[in-house]
């Protein structure tokens, strides 16, 4: 035994380093500390927007002002100082750039470290990425293949230059600026994020991707994501993170807006890989996202994927509003929480339409001690005749100080629909391991492989080259955690 | 170049595995009470025995799983003392056991886990690892020697497997591993007729003079087709007689009550 608690010394030594804990020395054009009514007018200003983008940001910094953060969630952490953050900064650089060689070196390096083959992305994978760095987007590729299609791909604050009717019409339609207390920060600080548009009778080309990083000491980043796909369109995106090392905590409250017509389906995938915290729950980001998708059209369908392995807090429920008979809505989620880590996410599947239909499968892992949630609502309103849901929920513990917990609300108002909901909780058990040992795969190994086992059904909805890494991430996440 | 001849020979003479007056508790009760055994190259060996002799906790104890560690004695697999070694270690250098009860991994395809356990072993031997494409083409090659169909490699391991295919599937993964010593505990039980055929070819195929195989069975006529060197009695936690095959004719015919009351 005296071996083994050497082996897992040794582990934690080198897992206690997050893999990804490094700064990049870019100089920053910061807002002041703090958030007024003037810091809103100067990211506005600093973003030479429209004014009608500038009043929608007041009414919502107002709507904040009124409003109380949320308690309800499983989640325990201090009190967030609003004025102690950053509201804007951005690379003092700001090139507009034809091609990757005119990109910032420290910048690609900062990529290379992180491990994301930039050029191979491009050429390999056929990836448009739009690169988010601290807020503001320095690299677009892959635009001028995606306009041939008519398909608009850019940062969210170009768009409202390019394309301020769109994002006029759209932008607070799915997650109004009252819906919540992040969200209606979100909408009054955001500084960037992505656009994409897919008009009418065009499925895209290309997976389309982003990788967003926080990388400012105490700028809290708020992304701001519209997607919307026309009639008879397809569209996959994905979205991937990882962040520097920091001691202070660093909030993160995105929007992201989906908005699928007739026919149209919009695949949103993550992986989230964000620094949870050092292994006693210091540090760490905070992660709180509203996400929802509108299935406005007929037989349109929006199915969110997440692997969420970051964070030191994970608040968020990416979610369907089926509108459109026949719509289709689907959440598969991997959400793992270790040492100190807290996840409480779910979706929310609201049936308006006839015969509409929603998926979800969870599969929450607790190691260490840590505390998982899934919290959903599934609500079946009385328009919504021979719709259908089912849930499976399982959860996997490693170690007896961690826990699992399944919040599951059912709002059924017609009897004629079925709604079906399952649970598990299970462990990894001594006999697996032993087995895969005696194969001669070591501990990470083996619980790597369990524990990926047990989220096969979530990941092979991720695309494929995604998957490889969310494999990884999984693995590397967990070590430690068993011995 | 005379003196490494002369080393080598001595290494190629020592046992394979050797196990020194070995002495087990579990929840604090004897189980194993000082057991010996030598197994060399290119030996077979049976184990035979009551139930709760101790056969399982025998093999446990040669794999390193956690709990099963000796309370007094010495293992030895190739003159290096397995005290110290983890489970998996063991197993990288060259131990392998088939299950009495193969274990269930939900989610996880046959062909990865091989994948995994076949380049562990070869990183190990400081051999290449094998790249997917040149692994499933070996691995299909093993399993259509064993009548395993591709489609079982697909399956997650063990999930829903018959018990006779779970023992395939274990021999298999040993045909793959390549091991210098394999213990199988009651490989034989619950196959039909066939299949222990089968299953003997897979295991016969394997024999040569550098490895050692120890098979632990119930049943005289798994030692039809695989023909031990030795044929070993466990009782209460020792060997009370080791002879050659005929000693499991004379368990068959008699049954242990003789040979233990002998003892
Ligand atoms: N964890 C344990 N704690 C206490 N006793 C145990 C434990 N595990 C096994 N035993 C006991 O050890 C003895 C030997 O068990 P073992 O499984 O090795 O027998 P076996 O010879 O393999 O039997 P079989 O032929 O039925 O497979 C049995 O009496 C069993 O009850
Ligand atoms: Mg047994």
């Amino acid at each position: 035994m005296v071996a083994t608690q050497e082996t897992i010394d040794k582990v934690k030594e080198v897992s206690s380093t997050y893999k990804y804990g490094f700064v990049t020395d870019l100089e920053a054009e910061k807002a002041p500390l703090g958030l007024s009514e003037d810091i809103v007018k100067f990211i506005s200003h600093k973003k030479k927007e429209p004014r009608w983008l500038l009043e929608w940001r007041l009414k919502a910094y107002k709507k904040w002002l009124s409003m109380e953060a949320p308690n309800w969630a499983m989640v325990d952490f201090p009190k967030i100082n609003f004025q102690d953050i950053y509201y804007y900064s951005a690379p003092k650089t700001k090139p507009k750039l034809n091609s990757l060689d005119e990109v910032d070196p420290e910048l690609l390096r900062t990529y290379e470290k992180l491990g994301i083959p930039i050029k191979e992305q491009e050429v390999l994978a056929g990836v448009a990425v739009d690169y988010v760095f601290d807020s503001v987007s320095v690299a677009t590729t892959f635009r001028e293949k995606l306009a041939k299609e008519g398909i608009i791909f850019c940062p969210i604050s170009e768009a409202v230059q390019t394309h301020p009717d769109l994002v006029q019409k759209y932008i607070g339609s799915v997650i109004p600026i009252s819906d919540n207390y992040y969200a209606a920060l979100n909408s009054a600080v955001f500084t960037d994020g992505s656009f994409v548009y897919i008009p009418k009778g065009v499925k895209c080309p290309m997976e389309l991707s982003t990788y967003f990083r926080i990388n400012e000491q105490n700028s809290g980043q708020f992304e701001r994501t519209l997607i919307i796909a026309e009639d008879d369109t397809y569209v996959s995106y994905l979205e991937g993170c990882t962040a520097p090392q920091r001691d202070e905590n660093q909030l993160h409250a995105a929007v992201v807006e989906l908005v699928a017509m007739n026919n149209a389906e919009i695949k949103y995938s993550t992986v989230q890989n964000w620094y949870p915290g050092d292994k006693d729950g210091n540090g760490g980001i905070y992660n709180f996202v509203t996400k929802r998708g509108n299935c406005i059209g007929k037989k349109s369908k929006i199915s969110w994927t997440q692997v969420e392995t970051g964070s030191a807090i994970t608040w968020k429920y990416p979610s369907c509003v089926l509108k459109g008979d026949d719509s289709v809505g689907e959440f598969y989620s991997v959400a793992v929480a270790n040492n100190a880590q807290q996840a409480d996410t779910g979706t929310k599947m609201i049936h308006i339409g006839k015969n509409t239909k929603s998926t979800i499968i969870s599969k929450g892992i607790s190691a260490g001690k840590a505390q998982n949630t899934y919290r959903g609502q599934v609500q079946i309103q009385k328009n919504a005749k021979g719709s259908r849901n089912f849930t499976q929920c399982d959860s996997l513990l490693i170690g007896d100080k961690c826990g699992a917990h399944t919040v599951p609300y059912i709002n059924q108002f017609t009897p004629h629909a079925r709604v079906e909901h399952e649970a598990t909780t299970s462990k990894i058990s001594e006999d697996q391991l032993f087995y895969c040992l005696q194969r001669g795969l070591d501990t990470e190994q083996a619980t790597s492989l369990i524990v990926n086992g047990f989220c096969k059904e979530v990941m092979k909805e991720l695309p494929m080259e995604f998957a490889v890494e969310a494999q990884k991430l999984i693995g590397i996440s967990l070590e430690g955690s068993v011995g | 170049m005379g003196n490494l001849n002369y080393l080598t020979n001595i290494g190629r003479k020592m046992p394979l595995l050797e196990i020194k007056n070995a002495k087990l508790k579990l929840d604090n009760k004897d189980i194993l009470k000082g057991l010996s055994l030598s197994v060399n190259r290119g030996e077979v060996h049976a184990i035979m025995g009551p139930n709760g002799s101790g056969k399982s906790t025998l093999s446990y104890m040669l794999a390193g799983r956690d709990g099963y560690e000796l309370a007094s004695g010495e293992v030895f697999l190739e003159g290096q003392s397995l005290s110290d070694m983890e489970a998996d270690e063991r197993a990288r250098s060259g131990l392998f056991l088939a299950f009495q009860y193969p274990v269930e991994l939900p989610g996880v395809g046959g062909m990865s886990f091989l994948r995994e356990a076949v380049n562990s072993r070869r990183k190990f031997l400081g051999e290449e690892e094998l790249d997917h494409l040149a692994f499933v083409k070996e691995a299909r090659k093993v399993a259509s020697k064993m009548f395993v169909k591709d489609e079982m490699l697909k399956r997650a391991v063990n999930v829903g497997f018959s018990g006779g295919e779970k023992k395939r599937f274990e021999i298999l993964q040993m045909a793959m591993l390549k091991p210098k010593v394999s213990i199988l505990d009651e490989t034989d039980s619950g196959l039909d007729v066939d299949a222990l055929k089968i299953v003997s070819d897979g295991v016969n195929a394997q024999r040569n003079d550098e490895n050692a195989i120890v098979v632990i069975t119930h049943y005289q006529r798994l030692l039809d087709y695989i023909v031990p060197d030795f044929v070993h009695i466990l009782s209460d936690g020792n060997i009370i007689k080791s002879g050659g095959p005929e000693l499991a004719l004379e368990v068959e015919k008699n049954g242990y009550a003789g040979l233990i009351n002998a003892a």
